[in-house]
């Protein structure tokens, strides 16, 4: 089932046509209910025997990591399903929710809509990467020390956000760091809380408070 | 227990660092050998019957391992299973497909060929409900009452056929919900006589859609066998609790499985003992005998992740002229979905009832099957809907009679014990067990300095007008009878172990601060074991309507005192005199009055061990549930065991409330409503954990808030398909829709039927949100501004720009 016919000539509109469809009760499938080809990709359009996968070098926390890749492979996914870094979460793979929040050279990005190989010779960190040596990042403290978040599946996104974003903006209000972490959306909606410990983290990081 | 060192107190819970570095996992993190993925095959029709399934071209394909349909499932006698050859809804998972990836595992699910035979069916409750209207199912269209006993997991009554008149619906075309035969009712004083004595008498119809739960983490599952025993991998609310629904579901013993949810990422009631859809990857691992990853993505989840039931009601109530309501008839119409049956009609009766304490009052309701997507309860399921339905009533009543806002539910609030709702089967009406709402709503007042912000309501500055409103919102708080099981071991350390959920509320911690305050152990020594029933925990309460808390503390309490009667009794033993002159201190048990005379912890549970017996969880008490004399059984010969059943009365009904201010700001330019202020007072019992409290009461408001500003529930009605999917259609409040600051606080008045005083929080606040918040829209814009939630922008701007509400609540509005 490619694009509906909606071809004047033909005399069939979309409508009569997925009623049609509807009516004789041919064949279903999960991946297009009826808008086949409206993008609602799963893991990629293409079969399985086009899914050939290419070994690529990735700057990943700092490390190199070779890892094979298929070309409509998401950056969320080879983090999470071939390089073992899980704190990385998927909460919509539509670039709706801002879970999957990574930093590529610093910029906060949706690795759930980015291409893995589009990261060839770029700086990957996520949220594995903050803490170095035993110690936590500042951002991460200030969590710690204010009780952000409650169920902590939207945190390692948000908390990503919140470094890229203090590394363009270091000494921000409380309502510019909203702006500048709201691409992240919170279930349990513990915003109130998150700002005040990602508040905190920035004033740690900064130096302004310790 | 005198002055609380430990209950009252703020604390870092021990898992918060787990979460912040990102090395906790939820379930779709884990990974094992040969792992597998499923996809879903769902159905594209709302209401079909699967005549033939052809999967011969997925399975030649390389790489396609085994296919699950609902023939392989055990059979429930018509309750949810987690694949149907009959779909009820589109988006019923039909079959599923394990592949070698996700990619493989979708191209098969492509070329698989079901043929659907399409049957009748009806998204909208009312439309079932005329005369020659279509039914949700072929057996049915509606639920009746309650079975007496109770009703089972495997098999609900079957539904009823009820239809209305078409004169009955004529009220329709004037706005108004039509009332027919109602399902179920109950009433209690004089109605008639209230009406008669009222000062006025308003009529009202509101419109409660339903909005989806949306976690943020789907309910992805994973799953192994491993030496016949199932290893499952999950999202949920009750560690304890789901592994018997697990074993319903996949047709083996609890004791075959071992379930691992240390970390859920949001539920919400949508997983409150677990999902059906956990057999999936369960079977289908068991016949591709390789583990299997169950990822659900956001579109799955907007069909199978379960919604709140709409309500529409239809609520007529008499005020005097001091506001007391004199009588309430309430009429609801609820859209229970395609499964249930769903009780929270019965529960937005009971509620209202509780909140607003009408001396008289009917309650007639009616549960219609619909094939849309199935509902559970989600926080605060039916007390607010009743918010939702009636507040706006209270408002424009207060209005009309000239009377404050804050007072008008000052003068109806329950008071102490208050008697609430119909004669019980004891030939008795209920009563709560406390009340303190009359002091929430007093010091919400001051707080949030309502007087002076009401001077500014409805005055225009600019395109501008601010309005602010008041609601309280109620919820069930506590159940009880739950197990506790924790020891103290030769290395001076108190392992509590317990088999909630963590869902990040830390009730799951805070319960183990009460056994820790009660045994006057430091913090730093206790070790809190959750989340994995192979380290065996004991019979737990579900972490839903706002229970955790107060179950789990009550619970804990008694193991915490069964662990210092021994240690009292261990001492007596070894250092002579009676058990009662011994005291608990500095991890030492000692005489009372010389503290040198004593032994210390490590000391008392190294002899616990010696004399065995129930000091060491040998025998237990006989009372206790199979499942903690299983866990107990574990820990026997580890340490000085405290193990015990709730068994502390309860006189009343347990209720905890909140208290919602809200000021808003409208644009009349645009019908943009902004939410400027909010304040939240909790009427909860004691307080365990501050912060985290004033966090359930902030998080849970917001769940209201964004009820009545900004979720979506839009279906096709000529296809029956939902419209309103994922975040974009149905879209939370997000961090720039709230205040910058939002407050919250509580009264702190211990309740007396428990030991601890503590109540649950989780749901009140809903209501709280959401009623304060359409109550402070029409502060601003008028009482007759909309009669349906949520009030986007256009809803405002149609009543604002032609004088007169422009929509009918009846009518759907995109």
């Amino acid at each position: 089932m490619d694009q509906p016919p909606s071809d004047a000539r033909s005399g069939v509109s979309r409508r009569a046509f997925i009623k049609g469809v509807i009516a004789s009760g041919a064949v279903a499938s999960s991946a297009a209910y009826l808008f086949r080809g409206n993008g609602e990709t799963i893991f990629g359009q293409a079969s399985a025997t086009d899914s050939v996968e290419r070994l690529i070098t990735l700057n990943v926390n700092g490390q190199m990591r070779p890892v094979d890749v298929m070309r409509q492979e998401t950056l969320a996914m080879t983090l999470r399903y071939k390089l073992g870094l899980t704190g990385t979460k998927i909460g919509c793979d539509r670039a709706e929710c801002g879970a999957c929040t990574v930093l590529v050279d610093d910029v906060p990005h949706y690795s759930c809509s980015m291409l893995t190989h589009t990261v060839r010779g770029r700086r990957v960190q996520t949220i594995e990467g903050l803490a170095s040596g035993g110690q936590l990042h500042p951002v991460q403290q200030g969590v710690v020390d204010e009780q952000g978040f409650q169920c902590a599946f939207c945190m390692p996104g948000f908390v990503m956000a919140a470094v890229g974003f203090f590394k363009t903006n270091p000494n921000p209000t409380r309502q510019e760091l909203a702006h500048g972490i709201s691409g992240n959306l919170c279930r349990c909606q513990d915003y109130d809380k998150i700002l005040t410990s990602l508040m905190r983290g920035g004033e740690y990081l900064a130096g302004r408070r310790s | 227990m005198a002055e609380n060192k430990l209950i009252g107190h703020n604390y870092t819970p021990p898992d918060l660092v787990a979460k912040v570095t990102g090395r906790a996992r939820y379930a779709e993190d884990f990974r094992a050998d040969g792992m597998l993925f499923c996809k879903l095959l769902v159905s594209p029709m709302p209401h079909a019957r699967v005549r033939s399934i052809d999967t011969s071209a997925a399975l030649a394909m390389p790489g396609v391992k085994a296919i699950l349909t609902a023939d392989d499932l055990p059979d429930f006698g018509g309750a949810e299973k987690a694949l149907t050859n009959e779909p009820f809804y589109a988006g019923e998972p039909i079959l599923a497909v394990a592949a070698v990836d996700e990619v493989t595992a979708a191209e098969a699910v492509e070329r698989i060929n079901v043929d659907l035979e399409p049957l009748p069916f009806v998204v909208d409750p009312l439309e079932s409900l005329r005369p020659g209207g279509p039914n949700a199912r072929t057996t049915g269209n509606a639920w009746g009452p309650p079975m007496p006993g109770g009703q089972g997991p495997n098999a609900p009554a079957p539904p009823k056929t009820i239809k209305w008149t078409e004169e009955q619906f004529a009220d329709a075309d004037e706005g108004r919900l039509p009332i027919g035969e109602p399902g179920e009712e109950w009433s209690y004083g004089d109605l008639d006589a209230g009406f008669k004595s009222a000062a006025i008498v308003l009529d009202e119809t509101f419109v409660v859609q339903s909005t989806g739960h949306h976690p943020m983490e789907t309910r992805s599952a994973m799953a192994y066998w491993q030496n016949g025993k199932l290893y499952l991998h999950c999202s949920t609310q009750s560690v304890a609790q789901t592994v018997p629904a697990v074993a319903r579901w996949v047709g083996i013993e609890p004791t075959q499985i071992v379930l691992i949810s240390e970390y859920t990422g949001g539920g919400f009631g949508s997983k409150g003992g677990g999902t059906v859809s956990m057999a999936i990857p369960a079977l289908l691992s068991k016949k591709a005998n390789a583990p299997v990853m169950m990822r659900i993505s956001r579109d799955d989840e907007s069909y199978i992740g379960r919604a709140r039931t709409n309500m529409t009601g239809r609520v007529k109530a008499g005020f005097a002229k001091d506001g007391r309501i004199t009588a309430l008839d309430l009429f609801i119409v609820q859209d229970n979905g395609s499964y249930g049956p769903m009780g929270d009609h019965r529960s937005a009766g009971l509620a209202a009832s509780i909140i607003y304490q009408p001396p008289a009052m009917r309650w007639r309701a009616i549960s219609v099957l619909t094939n849309t997507p199935p509902r559970s309860q989600q926080r605060s399921p039916g007390p607010m809907q009743a918010n939702g339905m009636i507040e706006p009533l209270i408002t424009k009543a207060a209005k009309q009679l000239g009377i404050d806002q804050v007072e008008i539910r000052k003068i109806n609030s329950p008071v102490g014990k208050a008697i609430y709702g119909p004669v019980g089967p004891t030939g008795q009406r209920p009563r709560l067990t406390s009340a303190f709402v009359v002091e929430a709503l007093d010091k919400g007042k001051e707080t949030f300095r309502w007087d002076e912000k009401k001077a500014y309501s409805g005055q225009r500055r600019g395109s501008k007008v601010r309005g602010v409103g008041v609601a309280v919102g109620p919820h069930g708080a506590g159940s009880i009878g739950f197990d506790s099981l924790m020891t103290i071991r030769p290395d001076g350390k108190l392992y509590v172990q317990t088999g909630v959920g963590n869902l990040g509320t830390h009730s799951l911690m805070d319960l183990a601060r009460v056994a820790a305050e009660v045994l006057a152990m430091p913090w730093e020594k206790v070790e809190v074991v959750w989340g994995d029933t192979g380290k065996g925990v004991p019979w737990s309460c579900l972490s839903v309507g706002s229970q955790t808390t107060h179950a789990m503390t009550r619970a804990n309490f008694a193991g915490a005192n069964d662990a210092k009667r021994k240690l009292q009794e261990i001492a007596a033993k070894d250092l002579g005199g009676a058990p009662d002159d011994y005291e608990l201190g500095n991890e030492r048990v000692y005489r009372r009055g010389s503290p040198g005379r004593g032994m210390a912890y490590t000391q008392a549970a190294q002899r616990a061990i010696e004399l065995g017996g129930k000091y060491d969880g040998h025998e237990v008490p006989e009372d206790v549930n199979a499942m903690t004399k299983r866990a107990a059984a574990m820990h026997a010969g580890l340490g000085l065991m405290g193990v015990a059943k709730d068994n502390y009365p309860r006189n009343g009904t347990t209720y905890s409330f909140v208290v919602g201010f809200a000021e808003v700001e409208v644009d009349v330019e645009t019908g943009k409503v902004t939410l400027i202020d909010y304040l939240g007072v909790g009427d909860v019992g004691t307080v365990i954990n501050p912060r985290s409290l004033l966090a359930q009461i902030k998080g849970g408001s917001c769940l209201g808030i964004a009820h009545a500003l900004q979720q979506k529930w839009v279906f096709d009605q000529k296809y029956g398909l939902m419209v309103s999917r994922r975040f974009h259609y149905t879209k939370p409040l997000t961090i720039l829709d709230i205040p910058a600051t939002m407050h919250a606080d509580a009264v702190n008045l211990p309740d007396p039927e428990t030991p601890v005083g503590a109540r649950g929080v989780g749901e009140p606040p809903v209501g709280a949100g959401y009623g304060a918040v359409l109550n402070a829209i029409a502060d601003a814009v008028g009482v007759d501004v909309f009669r349906r939630a949520p009030v986007t922008a256009d809803l405002v701007l149609m009543s604002l720009e032609n004088g007169r509400r422009m929509h009918e609540p009846l009518q759907a509005h995109v």
